[in-house]
């Protein structure tokens, strides 16, 4: 399997706080990354800087073996390559559900209206929010919103999804049902990294989970592995606290 | 199936007691401010009317039959306010349109640009209008450059232009400002270039968000026009200014000053609707 994305001793600090330290990571094709780990342990910083919305300060990131944190390289035509899903959504308020999802399509891959058009709609319809094209997303539930932002990263097609703790603005009920597109992409071979606190689920999707602590990845190996035998005290002592918390 | 539930309901007696309550307390309320609103005005009226000097004012500021006489002679001043608003508005819009992008451009390529903007700003921002139409009005035609007009009304309308430029690029630059940050990576990270972001995605909401500033500023513009009346310009101030100058009575001044009204009083109006809507529109909005 070749490997899409590859961090080679990936370093980042805001100011004197190192955020992530030396860090190294490999995501094959068709396979899900999940990334767990304390508030603050550097997860969303790790999947921003894959993105390239920050810069990194030392270390090599990697995309199907092409070096993206060379500063020649063009970042927009790297980001093409990539959807990102936030926590908060970030859908365009002033653009109803179906002109979110045909931005991207008509302006960056050079789509016609009507080829966007019809991407969009398959996938809308795919995932049950056909009926939703034409309404702006504060129309939206919380879950209807987040599955649009997944719909609207999925509409340029892109070689490797990340997830930023999609799930963690919504209520419990409206959960599941952006989760199980996630799962959806899994089956059909997409490759993620994605940070999260729904341990259920990571064990679901992962084929590998990496526990994130202070910039580090302290201990990494397959759900059964990590999270119900991990070897780690560290790794331990944050399943205990996720336990206590009803999250496992 | 709403209007079945609400032809079911009938309101509960406790329900009826308490609209019978609030329907006593408006009264009083009405009865409080009607009161209040009479001794007020009634006050007001009655020193103005006593004053000593009354009859006097009344002769030359209130002057009904003088008053008609002018009109159509303010009226013709007001088109040129009006032109000149019109005119103005839209170099304006497109000036301060190039400050604001100019201000918030982060692209190392456009710094001197953006060191240029800035100081724009400052200057125009800071310095009195009267003061920009003076020295355009006076010192741009002593210049004698070649195919440069000395005309006036053109000369006016270039002064307010630069001033309210300033102005507007400002609330321009605080709407772009006010768009989180978030919305700006969801756009990058989609792939859309810094320019499209700020064409696609910032520059529709930001300018959303500032019409009823915009609005404002509008309204001033159209009273501003006035002050170009220092040039010589007939507009409304000026054509008032000569009649009462020729006739020591003031009554066209009073007229210039209803015509202004009658235009920015129904505009303020909207605007402060505007404010309420986009208010209420932003609280639904809650994060976004």
């Amino acid at each position: 399997m070749t490997n899409v994305l590859e961090l080679q001793n990936v370093r980042k600090a805001f100011g004197f706080e190192v955020v992530l330290n030396n860090l190294s990571l490999q995501v094959p094709e068709h396979t899900a990354t999940v990334l767990i780990g304390a508030s603050g342990s550097g997860k969303s910083t790790l999947l921003r800087c894959i993105n390239l919305l920050e810069t990194i300060d030392d270390g090599q990131i990697f995309l199907d073996g092409q070096e993206i944190t060379d500063p020649s390289i063009k970042v927009d035509d790297v980001r093409r390559k990539l959807g990102m899903v936030f926590q908060s959504f970030n859908l365009f308020p002033h653009r109803t559900v179906l002109e979110n999802i045909t931005l991207a399509p008509v302006k960056v891959q050079d789509k016609s209206e009507d080829e966007a058009h019809e991407i969009a709609t398959k996938l809308l319809s795919r995932f049950d929010l056909a009926d939703k094209a034409d309404q702006y997303p504060d129309r939206l539930s919380g879950g209807q919103q987040q599955r649009v932002a997944i719909i609207r990263s999925l509409a340029v097609n892109p070689r490797l999804l990340l997830l930023d703790e999609i799930t963690s603005a919504l209520d419990p009920v409206l959960v599941n049902e952006v989760l199980s597109i996630v799962r959806d992409l899994k089956q059909d071979g997409m490759t993620m990294v994605l940070a999260t606190h729904e341990m259920g689920f990571a064990t679901q999707v992962a084929d590998e989970v990496c526990f994130l602590e202070s910039g580090n990845i302290l201990e990494r190996g397959s759900a059964e592995q990590v999270l119900k035998n991990p070897t780690d005290p560290k790794t331990q002592e944050f399943l205990k606290r996720v336990h206590q918390a009803g999250r496992l | 199936m709403s209007e079945r539930n609400h032809s079911a309901w009938s309101p509960s007696s406790r329900e009826l007691q308490r609209r019978a309550l609030r329907r006593k307390l408006s009264r009083k309320q009405g009865l409080i401010a009607a009161v209040s609103s009479i001794l007020v005005l009634g006050t007001l009226t009655a020193i103005l009317i006593t004053s000593p000097g009354w009859e006097v004012v009344k002769a030359t500021f209130f002057d009904i039959q003088y008053g008609k006489e002018v009109f159509p002679t303010v009226l013709k001043g007001l088109w040129i306010n009006l032109q000149l608003t019109f005119f103005g508005a839209i170099a304006i819009g497109i000036i301060a349109m190039g400050l604001a992008l100019m201000r918030t451009t982060k692209s190392p390529a456009l710094t001197p640009f953006r060191f240029l903007a800035t100081a724009y700003v400052d200057i125009f921002r800071g310095a009195p209008l009267i003061l920009i139409i003076l020295l355009v009005g006076f010192g741009v035609p002593a210049l004698r450059l070649q195919g440069v007009s000395s005309n006036v009304i053109v000369l006016g309308t270039i002064a307010v232009v630069l001033t309210y430029s300033a102005y507007v690029a400002e609330v321009i630059r605080s709407g772009i400002l006010s768009i989180h940050p978030s919305q700006r990576a969801a756009a990058r990270s989609l792939g859309l270039t810094s320019g499209q972001t700020m064409r696609f995605v910032v520059l529709p909401q930001a300018l959303r968000r500032v019409v009823p500033p915009l609005l404002n500023d509008f309204v001033s513009l159209l009273k501003d026009t006035g002050l170009v009346s220092i040039l010589g310009v007939t507009d409304a101030v000026r054509a008032a200014q000569i009649n009462a100058s020729r006739t020591f009575n003031y009554t066209p001044y009073v007229v210039a000053a209803i015509l202004f009204l009658l235009i920015t009083i129904p505009m303020t109006r909207y605007t402060d609707r505007a404010i309420r809507h986009r208010t209420q529109a932003q609280n639904s909005e809650g994060a976004i």
